[in-house]
């Protein structure tokens, strides 16, 4: 009985300590939708992307929100399909009043969202998808864009690469879009600063059906001497294991876009391949103090180590939160006009939001890969940061593509 | 092409194969003799490997851990297979056939979210075959000596299957019931057990398959959706309940991807399906299978005898409350009625097929995506305004179920069903790949309404108008003397005709019907969006109508909208609520079967 009235008494007190919180807050909270791949294809990259998300906003929370009032962020899992993401953007905006829209991961789920935005004159911060057309050909005035996209990081690669002696060169990626801009971005710049590379095999392997045997067997028939990859996840990591079988890594050089970020390199532990060329995110050797505070934070609240979603969720949150201070206001042509040229201090440092198509100035870090025996996993060595805006096209050449 | 790369690419098709041929024999056997179409094989195939995966951890018995693992994972898994026959598949063997495929549907998504909640989203690499790690040279090459390791196990497995099926009194029964079920029954074998035996059996080899797959294949949460259309394509080519079957498939399928790979590197997306196609139409019962006896309707046709009563009054109001209500609803309710609409009429329309005719397609999303596409590409190329195109989108589609009906009409049951899957697999490649007029897999962007619909409530009342219109024209096809002669066809294709009945000209007719309103839905459903995208033709896309179907109850018309309703509903509000939505979805949809074997709607029913 006593453990009774004890729990009456606890339940009755923790009525009215939840009863007074809402006479305490002055407004309603801020609210903003995000969407992205919880479910499907996307689902294993979503989560510590999501874990950074809540961190960003207990933090601004925890300081008393943005313009006074909470923020509160509502998230929808788009399956991995672009209708689906349509059906939450109409929700959030119709019945939850979000005062905008964030997220997505598959750059054709980003872009269903983009040209929603576009028509309903909603303002949409695309985080994690990479498809060039997003700020540039289907570009608008009501998206910005938070990651690199393949154009810049193919650029990053191929600066390089064109330094190195290979001639024949072969290219393995998912057949969708992306896997093919990756490729052409960084071959058409690779024969700009090497003119004698000739290709010899480019291998498309359905998205998330890849046949690594076969694959593996097609590349090593045709020998180049080095290899361009843009897989990506499980296609990725099915690559790996079969090409350490058949010594593919020994015989020949190999670039890999994105491969250095820890969502890709982490799972095969010691089996990463040692020696690739590659884009990513060495978090384990960033100095900056404001970094070394997210990634403490990040351990602390999911006891993980960040991956470079987890960046991308917090430095779009924090992006979101600046805009709205310089707004003043959720009014949505009010928060465009203030991610136009938005400068927001993020853990890796300063970034801006180009005012001409909306993408931020977000870099990424290009290095060579290498076991690292303590931690048994693989990681960048001799890496260097290089920022988005020396990678990106001109305002002129920017506003051709738009039209 | 050197002698090397030949054989060297040959064992890595041969490797291939093995595995496939592992989960296929599996889900040829389960078909054969019980008729269940098992979407849940692939869920077997993932959670086997999880479960191996985490036993090579667990286990104390270093190098052998491995082993012991596969062996334990493929038994757990025959057990779940064993629990869900008798827990669940029993209790709707009695229901119309295919009412177990919306039980097999629920458990995918029931067992996937069992996956994330145990294992978490993200990919894993699981650990190698001690012993078999490395790799031998053969051919001046160095091949994995695992897969060669495969290559011998895999004929191994079959010879053992050979031996119960030829040598044990098991295996006659076996192979009796494949042929005549009800005659084995009829002879005094206990049916339920041999249900339940085969069930588990070819669980088992899912297991098997998932288990050894492990030292190859990354650990996905999307794995089980992945092998799942590539083993029906096995079984299908090798003939449904044939084993021999399946692994002379499954190594022709092996064997022409890892060629087909060096030859078209592009065209790994659609080679398996077209080679499907073309062994259905040269040969419709697949390589080693046998025509099925008519008149059982196996695996497609659905006996039903009387249609089900829905009260006039019900139906009036209903309509009077989707033309009054909107304009007080909230906005989003009325995007959501819309969506609705579309998909009541998208399920309207494979229900004449699948109820008054009989013919279970697979792939009707192509209906739906030609009717999306061809809008927005009426709209992008030909320059037409958006209602000409809304008009217009149904023709196109109907031209294109026209030619595709050609060939799939001359096919029945579950080849009739796979050769309709594999037409839409191929337009979703072309769609996915033609990048100049489609867009590719970026989709066609900018397909919205006149200006004077674009506010939710036009657009809402032109979908109301279009979708009722639609389901009311389906409802008296299927009443006319056309569905009559459907239906005859579908209960005795044979009979139909000796009264001088054309049957496959009917079943032709009934495909381009089907397809112009299925068009119709995918219009409709495009302007909600704003864009197009290969999805549309996805594997899921055709799996949703045939649930909604079943789920409504296939006896009525009325149930296929009914059906529509219900499954958006829930997963709308699921979606929104939970993380976990598909096992949300997934235990009402079971509950719903167990509760409603007929579908809802077969609670108006009397006696």
């Amino acid at each position: 009985m006593k453990i009774t009235r004890a729990l009456v008494l606890v339940a009755a007190l923790a009525a009215v300590a939840m009863a007074t919180v809402p006479l305490g807050a002055q407004q309603p909270p801020i609210k903003i939708g995000e969407i992205n791949s919880f479910s499907g294809i996307g689902a294993p990259f979503t989560g510590p992307y999501r874990s950074a998300v809540e961190m960003a906003v207990e933090e601004v929370n925890a300081k008393g929100g943005v313009l006074g009032r909470k923020i509160e962020v509502l998230f929808r899992d788009d399956k991995g399909q672009p209708a689906e993401a349509v059906k939450h953007a109409q929700e959030l905006v119709a019945s939850e009043k979000v005062a905008l829209v964030s997220g997505t991961f598959l750059s054709n789920v980003g872009l269903a969202v983009s040209d929603w935005a576009k028509q309903n004159k909603t303002l949409f911060v695309a985080a994690e998808p990479l498809t060039e057309a997003i700020t540039w050909s289907k570009g608008h005035d009501y998206v910005f864009r938070v990651r690199p996209n393949t154009y810049q990081q193919g650029r990053m690669l191929a600066a390089s690469a064109g330094k190195m002696k290979y001639v024949k060169w072969g290219t393995i990626g998912p057949n969708y879009e992306y896997g093919k801009r990756a490729w052409e971005t960084f071959r058409d710049r690779l024969k700009e600063l090497k003119p004698d590379v000739q290709v010899v095999v480019d291998q498309w392997p359905a998205l998330g059906k890849i046949d690594a045997s076969a694959e593996v067997g097609a590349i090593l028939a045709k020998n180049p001497d080095a290899l361009y990859v843009s897989l990506f996840g499980s296609d990725w990591l099915a690559f790996v294991r079969e090409a350490q079988k058949r010594g593919l890594f020994q015989k020949m050089f190999v670039v890999g876009i994105l491969l250095g970020e820890p969502e890709y390199i982490d799972p095969l532990k010691t089996e990463a391949p040692e020696g690739m060329l590659v884009t990513g995110y060495p978090w384990y050797d960033l100095t900056q103090p404001a970094h070394k505070e997210f990634v403490a934070r990040f351990t602390k609240k999911t006891d993980k180590n960040p991956v470079l979603g987890s960046l991308v969720g917090y430095v779009t949150y924090l992006s979101i939160f600046e805009a709205i201070k310089k707004a003043g206001s959720t009014d949505t042509d009010k928060l465009v006009a203030a991610f136009r040229d938005l400068k927001v201090e993020t853990p890796v440092g300063p970034i801006t939001y180009r005012a001409v198509d909306g993408q931020s100035t977000l870099g990424a870090w290009v290095g060579t890969t290498k076991i690292d025996a303590k931690r048994g996993v693989g990681v960048m060595v001799n890496h260097e940061y290089i920022a988005g805006d020396k990678v990106l096209p001109s305002a002129d050449e920017v506003k051709k593509m738009r039209n | 092409m050197s002698p090397s790369i030949i054989v060297v690419q040959l064992l890595s098709g041969l490797a291939k194969a093995m595995v496939l041929f592992l989960i296929a024999s599996g889900l040829s056997l389960i078909f054969g003799v019980t008729r269940v179409v098992n979407f849940a094989h692939g869920s077997l195939y993932m959670l086997a490997a999880y479960l191996t995966y985490s036993l090579t951890a667990a286990l104390p018995f270093g190098a052998a851990s491995f082993y012991v693992s596969v062996l334990a994972a493929a038994v757990a898994v025959g057990l779940v297979g064993l629990v869900i026959e008798v827990g669940l598949l029993r209790r709707v063997y009695k229901a119309p056939e295919l009412y177990q495929l919306l039980l097999t549907f629920a458990l995918v998504l029931v067992i996937s979210d069992v996956v994330k909640l145990a294992w978490g989203s993200e990919n894993k690499t699981g650990p190698s075959a001690p012993g078999l790690a490395g790799s031998v040279p053969i051919a001046g090459q160095l091949f994995p000596t695992y897969d060669l390791a495969l290559i011998v196990f895999g004929p191994l497995v079959a010879l053992a299957l050979w031996w119960l099926f030829y040598r044990t009194r098991w295996g006659v029964l076996i192979r009796a019931a494949t042929q005549d079920r009800e005659m084995v029954a009829a002879l005094g074998v206990d049916q339920a057990r041999l249900f339940t035996a085969v069930f588990a059996l070819g669980s088992a080899l899912a297991g098997l398959g998932g288990a050894l797959q492990v030292p190859r294949q990354p650990l996905t949460i999307v794995m089980d959706t992945s092998i799942i259309t590539e083993a029906f394509v096995v079984v299908v080519i090798g003939g449904m309940g044939s084993v021999p079957g399946a692994l002379l498939a499954a190594v022709m399928i092996g064997v022409i991807e890892a060629f087909g790979v060096l030859v078209l590197p592009k065209a790994t997306l659609v080679m398996t399906f077209a080679v499907m196609a073309i062994v259905l139409i040269v040969r419709p019962w697949g390589l080693l299978g046998r025509p099925e006896s008519q008149g059982r309707g196996a695996g497609g046709a659905i006996a039903s005898t009387s249609a089900v009563p829905v009260p006039r009054a019900a139906i009036v109001a209903l309509l009077a409350a989707l033309v009054a209500l909107p304009p007080l609803l909230p906005t989003f309710h009325v995007w959501v009625l819309v969506e609705i609409l579309a998909f009541a009429l998208f399920a309207a329309s494979l229900h004449l097929l699948m109820g008054t005719g009989g013919m279970v397609s697979f792939g009707h999303a192509a209906s739906f995506g030609l009717g999306a596409y061809g809008a927005a590409l009426l709209m992008k190329l030909a320059g037409v305004t958006m209602p000409v195109a809304f008009v217009a989108a149904p023709v196109v589609a109907a031209a294109c179920a026209l030619v595709i009906g050609f060939f799939c009409v001359r096919l029945s049951s579950i080849y009739f069903a796979m050769l309709t899957l594999a037409f839409a697999q191929i337009a979703y490649a072309i769609v996915h790949q033609w990048y100049d007029v489609t867009g590719g897999d970026n989709g066609l962007l900018g397909v919205w309404p006149a200006r004077w619909l674009a506010t939710p409530l036009r657009y809402y009342y032109l979908a109301l108008v279009a979708c009722v219109a639609g389901i009311a024209l389906l409802g008296v096809i299927g009443r006319a003397p056309f569905g009559l002669v459907l239906r005859a066809a579908r209960d005795h294709a044979r009979r139909a005709e000796a009264v001088g009945v054309n049957v496959r000209r009917h079943q032709w007719l009934a495909f381009v019907i089907a397809g112009f309103f299925g068009g119709l839905a995918g219009a409709t459903f495009v302007f909600l969006k704003g864009s197009a995208f290969p999805d549309y033709f996805s594997v899921p896309r055709s799996v949703e109508p045939l649930v909604m179907v079943l789920l409504g109850g296939v006896q009525a018309p009325a149930g296929a909208p009914l059906g529509a309703a219900i499954y958006k509903i829930l997963d709308t509000v699921a979606t929104k609520y939970t993380e976990y939505w598909q096992m949300v979805l997934g235990v009402i949809l079971v509950t719903l079967v167990l509760a409603f074997p007929r579908g809802v709607i077969g609670v108006l029913r009397r006696g």
